[in-house]
């Protein structure tokens, strides 16, 4: 076999850029906890089943244990820190993300260890729904995210109040 | 996960180069959701992984006289997304909706997922059902030739699959009973009504490769796209999978039941656009 080198990529992460040297075969989830510290997205199954390492590629909710690092080049990546961004961190409650705050007000976590790839998938429905978002709809693109805590209900209830909260009318403050 | 070298090609013509020279062990990567898992388990070892990411010919969908063109690594999740398959082949949007979970819809391909030929891939059962094409970088394959048996294809080594071309019908259908897991179709059903009126009934996940159920089109030849059209046919077990999510028995009642869903939803949409 032909000697296997690291490769430099260049990508934005939490709306930094970076720049690289990864090796092929190292996984996007490895990559953000190992080599960039960003220990929010968790890895549960490590076999594209429950979501906890579900993370925002371009917008859009992709499985990050199931995908190479080198791909992500030229891509966005959003993992949860980047959804409240603050000198603070997660303490800084006025920074939390509609989705984090409807999860905190519904109660939506019990251990959280699915919260940060439930609260990345809960944004793509937002983004894909909107208005139109109804339960049903939820129950089903919840598919790829498993909890074992909660049951589901509080979780539903959070991704509705924050696929509302996160609407623009909302957004304005007249929704 | 083994080592591998990696690279990106920009274009078709550089793709090719890179294949002349990889050898046998280079492997396509497509949007990795079934080979990144397949080599993590030391199921596959490619010495070498070209991506398939930098090739914007290769992505998108078109409409192209009275087919719509799907290029191979256009996700499932951009098909849900597209107006153009909703307005012509809605079946194919509640296809591509149902596959897996939004995630893996978001990176999984039309491509890949063809190129593996899971015997529970929904894909094969749209393409074959609508009688479409698959254009590689040299030649199409009809469905009915391209999916050979249990995760073969006709593709010869180091072919690249292009798009799909799928025929615009007059009326199409899909039925899937998923495993509760994984959401893989332990059986899927596509019917559909050629636009020439040629009843097609393309069956997934009941065998190692998907199949025409015959007997099912002719009754619907005979008695119209009606699920009563089905009354006392049944499909027999024998050659059917029989694994740990359902037996044979179990998979050849699917197959009935499937297929009578189809129908009734053809039939529903009918009523819903008068
Ligand atoms: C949790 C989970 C649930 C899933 N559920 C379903 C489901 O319900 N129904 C379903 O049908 N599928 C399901 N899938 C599979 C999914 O649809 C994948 O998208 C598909 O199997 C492979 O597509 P990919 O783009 O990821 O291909 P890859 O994994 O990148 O590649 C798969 C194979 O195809 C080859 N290949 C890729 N592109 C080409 C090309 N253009 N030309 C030639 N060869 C090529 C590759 O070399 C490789 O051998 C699921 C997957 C996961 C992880
Ligand atoms: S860790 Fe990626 S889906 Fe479970
Ligand atoms: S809160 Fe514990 S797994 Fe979901």
């Amino acid at each position: 076999m032909g000697e296997v080198n690291p490769i430099e990529i260049e990508l934005t992460v939490n709306g930094e850029t970076r720049r690289c040297r990864v090796m092929p075969h190292r996984l996007l989830v490895e990559f953000l906890r190992e080599d960039l510290g960003l220990t929010g997205t968790h890895v549960g199954c490590d076999t594209a089943q429950c979501g906890a390492c579900t993370v925002l590629w371009n917008g859009r909710p992709v499985k990050a244990c199931n995908t190479l690092a080198v791909e992500a080049a030229g891509a966005a990546i959003t993992t949860i820190e980047g959804l409240a961004p603050s000198p603070k961190g997660i303490a800084d409650e006025a920074a939390w993300h509609p989705m984090q705050r409807a999860f905190h007000e519904h109660h939506g976590l019990q251990c959280g260890f699915c919260t940060p790839g439930m609260i990345m998938a809960a944004i793509g429905i937002a983004e894909r729904h909107g208005d139109a978002l109804d339960e049903e709809t939820v129950r089903a693109e919840l598919e790829g995210n498993l909890c074992r805590c909660t049951g589901y209900q509080n979780i539903v209830d959070a991704v509705l109040a924050g696929a509302r909260a996160m609407t623009p009318a909302a957004q304005r403050g007249d929704g | 996960m083994r080592p591998f070298t990696y690279s990106r090609p920009g274009d078709i013509a550089e793709l090719r180069r890179l294949l002349a020279t990889a050898g046998d062990d280079a492997r396509l990567l497509a949007g990795g959701q079934t080979l990144i898992a397949t080599m993590k388990q030391g199921l596959a070892a490619p010495e070498a992984l070209i991506s398939l990411a930098g090739i914007d010919e290769l992505t998108g969908i078109r409409v192209e006289q009275e087919a719509l063109v799907i290029g191979a690594m256009t996700p499932h999740a951009d098909i849900v997304r597209s107006e153009e398959v909703r307005g012509r082949i809605p079946a194919l949007t509640t296809l591509a909706n149902e596959i897996g979970d939004p995630a893996v819809r978001e990176k999984g391909t039309i491509g890949g997922s063809i190129a593996n030929n899971d015997p529970a891939a929904d894909w094969p059962a749209a393409l074959l059902g609508l009688d479409a094409v698959v254009t590689t970088d040299r030649r199409e394959w009809s469905a009915s030739d391209f999916f050979t048996g249990m995760f073969e294809t006709a593709l010869a080594p180091g072919e690249v699959i292009v798009s799909v071309r799928f025929p615009v019908p007059r009326r199409g259908a899909y039925a899937k009973f998923p495993n509760p897991a994984s959401r893989y179709a332990v059986v899927g059903v596509f019917v559909a009504e050629g636009a020439d009126g040629t009843p097609r009934v393309a069956v997934t996940g009941a065998g190692p490769v998907v199949f025409r159920w015959a007997e099912a089109e002719a009754r619907l030849a005979d008695h119209g796209f009606r699920p009563d059209a089905l009354d006392g046919l049944s499909h027999p077990e024998n050659g059917l999978n029989d694994d740990i999510h359902a037996s044979a028995g179990y998979r050849a009642h699917l197959i009935g039941v499937m297929t009578r869903r189809a129908l009734t939803r053809l039939a529903a949409a009918d009523e819903a656009a008068e």
